[in-house]
């Protein structure tokens, strides 16, 4: 009976993949784990980008600003570098957190493709992405003045998602800031 | 009216696909060959009604009609009449429809080119493929209807096609790829067939091997175009990036390369039975699961479709039935016992379980890396991805060590052969080949050790192939006659080795030796690289049919001669407002010059310009070509014209053998 049995073994291993995939389709890739949306940015102290400077949580209050991870290796990053760069020309404040990337890439990157960037983060460790639960580029979260994560995208910002997503969140949150 | 009749077209094909999954069967259970004779015919009828459907959804993208939703979401007036024709594919119910469409071409073709096969055998394997298709018509009916209307509220004009998918190589990627996954079908339905029926012989194997070599030339073909499609219209020169969605393609395509060669091994020897059947079971399984991933949403993806996890849902319970049905249908009656037919370890059948061996856990790798955010997120172990340097570590080791057993499989002799056999066959090969690792990476500049690997393993692979030609013909009264009589499946073979030995060479010369150059450049602006000299002419504005483009003219000389002018563009596509990099290549064979487009440096006209040199890119896609085309030729051999003969002969053999 030994050798029947061994049969099963691939029809075993596909359930156990099957459970996953099912328990998948409840779990959106694109979520945040829900710890925090409407939580503090976490707290963080990383050199800026190219400088001997570092860059603390409280640089980044004040206003409503986008905070996108990015990296050189990161292909869609690159598609949607663009567009950040229109969005930053609108006036939109965007922080960058150059995310587990090479120093001399990344500026080269943006001496070339240019600079949408109010100042840049530069997370070589990944410990920041680690704190924001980042779990690939390009990522993009919306923080309110007071330094709180409203909304987190994953994936490419283009026109549309600006326009349906970000940009109606952004002008509520500025709205509220203006109002208050 | 048209959009109707489509859809009315798709409900007649599914019932079409209910008959074909039932009544065929039964036939073959009740051995009733009034019942089996149907399935030819309800195949073909299966392809007229869904050939129509997908006809009036074409029209209805050629003629522009936005009352149609996917119509309007996928399409736009000033879209070129082609990609509008393209664009029928460019979204997940179109695709889907284009999947059930081949599926369907799959079936016919099978019931008019295998009309030899003994009846029970056809009708077996037609109900197979009919059951598939009443999952995917069921899927496009309740889930994805394309032919869903806007109605009222039809918008003036589309959204128009994503750029990134207005390109000739995405007008056939998609259908070549398609005709390679859904083609794994008919691999898939003989070895159900060969399981209901309780015969696993070789006439099996060798009625199945050329769908299967067909099948697996069309998805190499159409994961080579993908390639070469991201490689220019990405516009950052990579060519590979190990992204879900690729590996969705990639996987079926590995476990079909074990598969083709275990068929030879069952074939020809009839060996390695259950696990040939296992593996088409499994790259079959394979393409289904790559469905799953793309559409269900649960991996993010570049290319991913809009996703919808009612979907999701569906094809995991379609894949569930399909796969977990076939898999619960071998434990049950696959044979148990050890065949009786051995083979010693220096022989032949080794290097294919060698094959076997590396393409399987391959293709294990590259499962296991796509899945594996999935299930750290199923688990509670938080958010990861997997990204290119773990595929590289696992992969190229493991090509590195199939290719010397893969330069001795042409040479070895089935069943028995010896080491010493092997040592003066192969001698002045692996010596050449070692002499020309060393040699040939001093043709460039820098000598590289990797480029010195790959010249080791191509040149070892190409005069094995040479060495055993050489035996085979010297035999004959003269070189002529010797070529004439060697078989199409060996030359098959052989084209399709030299092929691998090509891509070997161009994945790791244009990775070792890729030039890249970003940097502000004005009209006006020289740059030299590798002895190239680009000079940046001048700006134009220029537009085109539904974009406006910067487009930059470079002047690209050696030795002050111009050998090429190139002129990429940054388009802005008017109906999405998108921006597209296009880039300009000049080809060549042993190289490619690649210029792209940055962002424009302050308003004196100045660009970030990307240039690139690629040696020897051009070998991957042509060693893929050759890959595919070798696949194509076995079908030719004469051996399957034989077979279809002996198999009018003995086509009552089966109905004897009974239940």
């Amino acid at each position: 009976m030994a050798p029947r049995l061994k049969l099963f073994l691939p029809l075993i291993l596909f359930v156990a993949m099957a459970a996953f995939l099912f328990r998948g389709l409840s779990l959106d890739p694109q979520a945040l784990p829900s710890a925090l949306i409407d939580q503090p940015l976490p707290e963080f102290s990383l050199p800026v980008l190219g400088q001997e400077q570092l860059i603390q949580r409280s640089d980044l209050l004040g206003e409503v600003a986008l905070l996108n991870v990015w990296a050189t290796w990161c292909v869609s990053c690159r598609v949607e570098h663009p567009y950040l760069l229109q969005i930053a020309q609108d006036g939109v404040p965007i922080y960058g957190l150059n995310y587990k990337d090479d120093d001399a890439a990344a500026a080269r990157w943006l001496t070339q493709l240019g600079d949408p960037y109010r100042a840049n983060i530069a997370d070589r460790e990944g410990s920041l992405g680690l704190d924001l639960g980042v779990y690939g580029a390009p990522e993009t979260y919306l923080l309110d003045a007071a330094g709180v994560v409203r909304y987190r995208h994953v994936g490419v910002v283009d026109e549309r998602v600006w326009q349906t997503i970000l940009q109606p969140l952004y002008l509520e949150l500025t709205g509220e800031g203006s109002g208050g | 009216m048209i959009p109707e009749f489509g859809h009315f077209a798709l409900i007649i094909g599914f019932v079409l696909a209910i008959i074909l999954a039932v009544v065929p069967a039964w036939g073959a259970w009740r051995r009733n060959s009034r019942a089996m004779a149907l399935a030819p015919g309800l195949s073909i009828g299966l392809l007229v009604f869904v050939g129509i459907s997908f006809a009036c959804l074409s029209i209805a993208f050629l003629q522009d009609d936005f009352s149609v939703q996917v119509v309007a979401a996928n399409s736009n007036s000033l879209l070129p009449p082609i990609y509008k024709f393209s664009a029928v594919w460019g979204n997940h119910e179109g695709s889907l429809l284009l999947w059930a469409l081949i599926l369907s071409l799959w079936t016919a073709a099978v019931a008019v080119f295998s009309a030899q096969l003994p009846l029970l055998v056809l009708a077996r394997v037609l109900s197979v493929m009919g059951a598939i298709g009443v999952g995917f018509l069921s899927f496009l009916l309740l889930t994805s209807n394309p032919f869903a209307r806007l109605l009222p509220g039809t918008p003036a004009d589309g959204n128009d096609l994503n750029p990134l998918l207005q390109d000739p190589g995405l007008i056939i990627h998609p259908p070549l790829l398609y005709m390679g996954y859904v083609g794994f079908s008919v691999a898939f339905a003989f070895a159900i067939a060969a399981l209901l029926g309780g015969r696993l012989d070789a006439s099996w194997a060798r009625w199945s091997r050329p769908w299967t070599n067909v099948a697996w030339a069309f998805l190499t073909l159409g994961i080579m175009l993908g390639s070469w499609w991201a490689y220019y219209e990405l516009g950052w020169g990579g060519w590979w990036f190990w992204d879900p969605v690729e590996n969705a393609s990639f996987m079926p395509w590995l476990a079909g390369t074990a598969l083709i060669h275990s068929l030879a091994a069952t074939e020809k020897r009839g060996l390695f039975k259950s696990w040939t059947v296992l593996l088409a079971i499994f790259a079959f399984s394979l393409s289904l699961l790559g469905t799953f991933l793309v559409r269900s949403g649960v991996l993010t993806s570049v290319h991913a479709f809009a996703t919808d996890p009612a979907r999701g849902l569906f094809i995991l319970v379609f894949l569930l039935l399909v796969v977990g049905g076939s898999l619960t249908l071998y434990a049950l009656r696959a044979p148990s016992v050890t065949s009786r037919v051995s083979f010693e370890w220096i022989s032949r059948e080794s290097l294919i379980l060698c094959n076997n061996v590396v393409f399987l856990v391959a293709t294990i790798t590259v499962l296991f890396g796509t899945l594996f955010p999935l299930i750290m997120d199923a688990l509670g172990g938080g958010k990861y991805s997997v990204g290119p340097p773990y595929f590289n570590a696992v992969f190229v080791p493991l090509m590195a060590l199939l290719i010397p057993f893969m330069g001795i499989g042409p040479v070895a002799r089935w069943k028995r052969d010896s080491v010493r056999r092997w040592q003066s066959e192969l001698a002045v090969p692996a010596i050449v080949a070692v002499l020309c690792g060393f040699t040939l990476p001093l043709l460039n500049a820098e000598y590289n050790l990797w480029v010195a690997l790959a010249s080791v393993l191509s040149a070892w692979l190409l005069l094995g192939l040479l060495r055993d030609l050489w035996y085979r013909v010297k035999s004959a009264p003269s070189l002529a006659a010797g070529l004439r009589r060697i078989s199409a499946s060996y030359w098959g073979m052989f084209v399709a080795h030299l092929g691998f030995a090509a891509c070997v060479i161009g994945v790791v010369a244009t990775s070792q030796y890729n030039i890249e150059h970003d940097l502000k450049m004005s009209p006006g602006d020289t740059e030299v690289l590798a002895g190239y000299e680009f000079r940046f002419v001048e700006l134009a504005q220029v537009r085109g049919p539904n974009f406006v483009a910067d487009e930059a003219r470079f002047e690209v000389s050696r030795d002050g001669e111009i050998i090429a002018r190139l002129a990429p563009q940054k388009r802005r596509y008017l109906a999405s407002g998108q921006v597209m990099t296009e880039a300009a290549i000049g080809a060549g064979l042993f190289r490619d010059l690649y210029v792209a487009m940055g962002e424009p440096i302050g308003s004196d006209g100045a660009w970030a310009m990307r240039l690139h040199y690629k040696p020897m890119v051009r070998w991957m896609w042509l060693g893929a070509i050759l890959i595919a085309f070798g696949a194509f030729t076995t079908v030719f051999d004469k051996r399957y014209r034989r077979l279809r003969k002996q198999a009018v002969a003995g086509a009552s053999g089966e109905a004897l053998h009974g239940a």
